[in-house]
């Protein structure tokens, strides 16, 4: 005779169906009295009944906690919510700014907007009259044009830092961090007093250009020497005892297997410059009307047509600015959106 | 039997030196490489050439002063010019610790839910939201905070005052609370959240799991853990994040411009609608700007990218510090 004892999966450390019901009649109580609070006291607003829930949230929840379990079971319950709080603070902005840019862009959205310039038109006009065209284009140019540079020496000093690791490796990984931390409008003037004043003379999207590179740069070589570090060195190893050189090697083996993460960090590039506004101020010039040659004439640009249309002020203007705006972040979270399929798509393979 | 002649090859050469190709690559990379430090170099050196008769005349004016003033003939040349950043200089002071004061508790507590209370899906949604965040360009942040968060700033300020008054910090004279260093703190705080989250979210995801996991079989609470392990793990690292949006802070433009109201006054009164900041002034006299005067702006941008240059450099030297002490 044996007995069979079958093992019956438990969680003991699961709540109970009463401490569930505790903790949500704890919740109500605190939603209730964050009501009842601006109800009765002069304490007025949105933020009112925030604050308010949240404090009796957290004090209900810790003094039952407290009188159940014990001062450190408070303590967990106190941080439990402030932590909670930390998450919840740092979403709201990204929702509200999400929000706002689609209630107060999408009136401006019409199709003329995107067959239009602004040579014939100001912002203050109505809304049927002039687009953002020209600034359409001149972002797309001016972020080509900064590709074009940029991508070369971003990636250039990624395979520096990976594949060569020569004498300069330590400086030069601490000047790209270092020059991440560049504020725009220095680029800007960089530009400014090295090239603009002594050599062109002249406001053109090139000069737009350039001073983006400054900032893309560290963006894609920080990002393409993560990609490149994690690439399995049995790679370089195999290609090198195929005989390949260097050379092949890094060109045929290493850049092909990194290829969609390279991608995904001049992705990155390309949105950390799309909507940078101060440099595109100093140098570009601003014109309304479209220009498709980057090295002669002013040039528009998302930014730009959105900083101007801002600064005249008037109702039709503003809602200018916020169609903009609603372009602008578009695109940026396409790119984003792109930038991230390309790198998941990565990790599963 | 004949005699044939076999030819035996010789030795094939072997040699350490790099192939032609390789000679190539080689120095093309480093060229590429060293073309980071150059660049940062000519930033200097060309800030500091425009920028260096300005700061000749000034001398150490040009930091202690707070007057922005310049006084020209008809036919444009200088009579009388007084450039001193004292104001702006201040103002991008307050405003940053502003910013840093209000994001870095939000940022290390948003790091800790990330790390070690948020399920799998919803940290893979919020880690998208704050990426998501982190390249919003500046612009956005100005013209939201302008239009949208101001009102609700303003109001936060005026509660400030009446209740807390007392403090020197919040006090004031003229209740103007419009456009002021706490309205354009709060802006940047938002802009720079995203950064010290994922720099703390990054140091606290190292933190050692057998003492992690050793605290838990002790019978720790959660935050009992947190304080024994994770917080002494990462508290530097945390301080080189908070490093990382101070320099951003420090540096940004177009957001704080929008919504700061900029006087050349000294001011350390937070909720006064009256600041200053470096990179603004710079887009605030760029339009028309005298070339004297454009020289001044230029030796604005060379002390302002020094101190962005240093402050960064010690928050990146901070966090590899810890990175490397892992455990």
């Amino acid at each position: 005779m044996s007995t069979v004892i079958t093992a019956v999966p438990t969680k003991p450390w699961k709540a109970s169906k009463r401490e569930r019901g505790l903790d949500i009649a704890v919740f109500l109580v605190s939603i209730v009295s964050s009501y009842a609070m601006v109800a009765l006291t002069p304490l007025k607003g949105k933020l009112a009944y925030f604050v308010i829930f949240f404090i009796a949230y957290a004090t209900l929840t810790s003094v039952f906690k407290a009188t159940q379990r014990g001062s450190a079971a408070a303590k967990d319950a106190l941080v439990n919510s402030l932590v909670a709080i930390g998450a919840i603070v740092t979403v709201i902005p990204v929702a509200s700014i999400l929000a706002t840019v689609l209630a107060k862009g999408l009136p401006g959205i019409s199709f003329g907007l995107f067959t239009n310039d602004m040579a014939l038109a100001t912002p203050t006009d109505p809304l049927n009259n002039g687009g953002l065209l020209h600034a359409i284009t001149g972002t797309l140019i001016l972020v080509t044009v900064a590709m074009i540079i940029s991508v070369p020496i971003g990636i250039l000093t990624a395979l520096y830092l990976t594949e060569i690791k020569g004498r300069f490796t330590g400086p030069i990984r601490f000047l790209v961090q270092a020059m991440s931390g560049v504020p725009s409008i220095v680029a800007g003037l960089f530009i400014l007093s090295a090239i603009l004043y002594p050599i062109t003379k002249a406001y053109s999207g090139l000069m737009g250009s350039l001073s983006l590179t400054i900032l893309m740069i560290p963006t894609i070589a920080r990002t393409s020497q993560e990609v490149l570090n994690l690439i399995p060195n049995e790679l370089r190893e195999a290609g090198t005892a195929l005989g390949g050189t260097q050379w092949r090697t890094v060109a045929m083996i290493v850049l092909p297997a990194a290829k969609s993460g390279l991608v995904t960090a001049i992705i990155l590039g390309v949105a950390r410059i799309a909507g940078e506004t101060a440099p595109i101020l100093l140098l570009t010039g601003g014109g309304d009307r479209v220009n498709a040659n980057a090295f002669n004439g002013p040039m528009g640009s998302l930014p730009y047509y959105i900083w101007k249309s801002f600064n005249a002020g008037s109702p039709e203007a503003i809602t200018r600015a916020w169609a903009g705006l609603l372009v602008l972040v578009g695109l940026v979270l396409v790119l984003f959106t792109l930038a991230r399929f390309l790198s998941t798509r990565k990790a599963a393979t | 039997m004949s005699i044939q002649e076999i030819t035996i090859p010789l030795p094939r050469q072997i040699t350490t030196e790099p192939r032609r190709s390789d000679k190539v690559f080689r120095s093309v990379v480093t060229a590429g490489g060293l073309s980071s430090l150059l660049l940062l170099g000519l930033i200097a050196l060309f800030l500091g050439y425009r920028g260096f008769e300005v700061l000749l005349q000034e001398g150490l004016g040009f930091i202690t002063h707070s007057d922005w003033s310049i006084s020209t003939d008809d036919a444009g040349n200088v009579i009388e010019s007084h450039f001193g950043l004292a104001a702006m200089l201040v103002g991008t002071i307050l405003c940053s610790l502003i910013a840093v004061v209000i994001a870095l508790p939000i940022s290390v507590f948003c790091a800790l839910f990330l790390n070690f209370y948020a399920p799998g899906w919803l940290r893979k949604i919020m880690v998208t939201i704050i990426d998501v965040m982190a390249a919003f360009p500046s612009i956005l942040f100005g013209i939201w905070g302008f239009l949208v968060l101001m009102p609700s700033v303003e109001y936060w300020s005026k509660l400030l005052h009446k209740y807390l008054g007392f403090i020197p910090v919040f006090d004031m004279q003229v209740p103007v609370f419009t456009r002021s260093p706490f309205v354009a703190g709060v802006v940047l705080s938002i802009m720079i959240i995203p950064i010290i989250t994922s720099v703390s979210r990054e140091i606290f995801s190292q933190a050692p799991l057998d003492r992690i996991q050793a605290a838990y079989a002790l019978g720790a609470t959660r935050w009992a853990m947190i304080k024994a392990v994770v917080i002494p793990h990462g508290r530097s690292g945390v301080i080189g994040g908070a490093m990382l949006g101070l320099g951003r802070a420090m540096g940004e433009t177009v957001a704080v411009f929008t919504v700061l109201n900029i006087v050349f006054q000294v001011n350390w009164q937070m909720l006064l609608g009256a600041g200053g900041n470096v990179a603004s002034l710079i887009i605030l006299k760029f339009g028309d700007a005298s070339p004297y005067e454009i020289k001044a702006l230029m030796a604005a941008g060379l002390i302002l990218f020094l101190l962005t240059l240093v402050v960064n450099a010690l928050a990146d030297l901070i966090v590899k510090k810890t990175g490397k002490s892992g455990r």
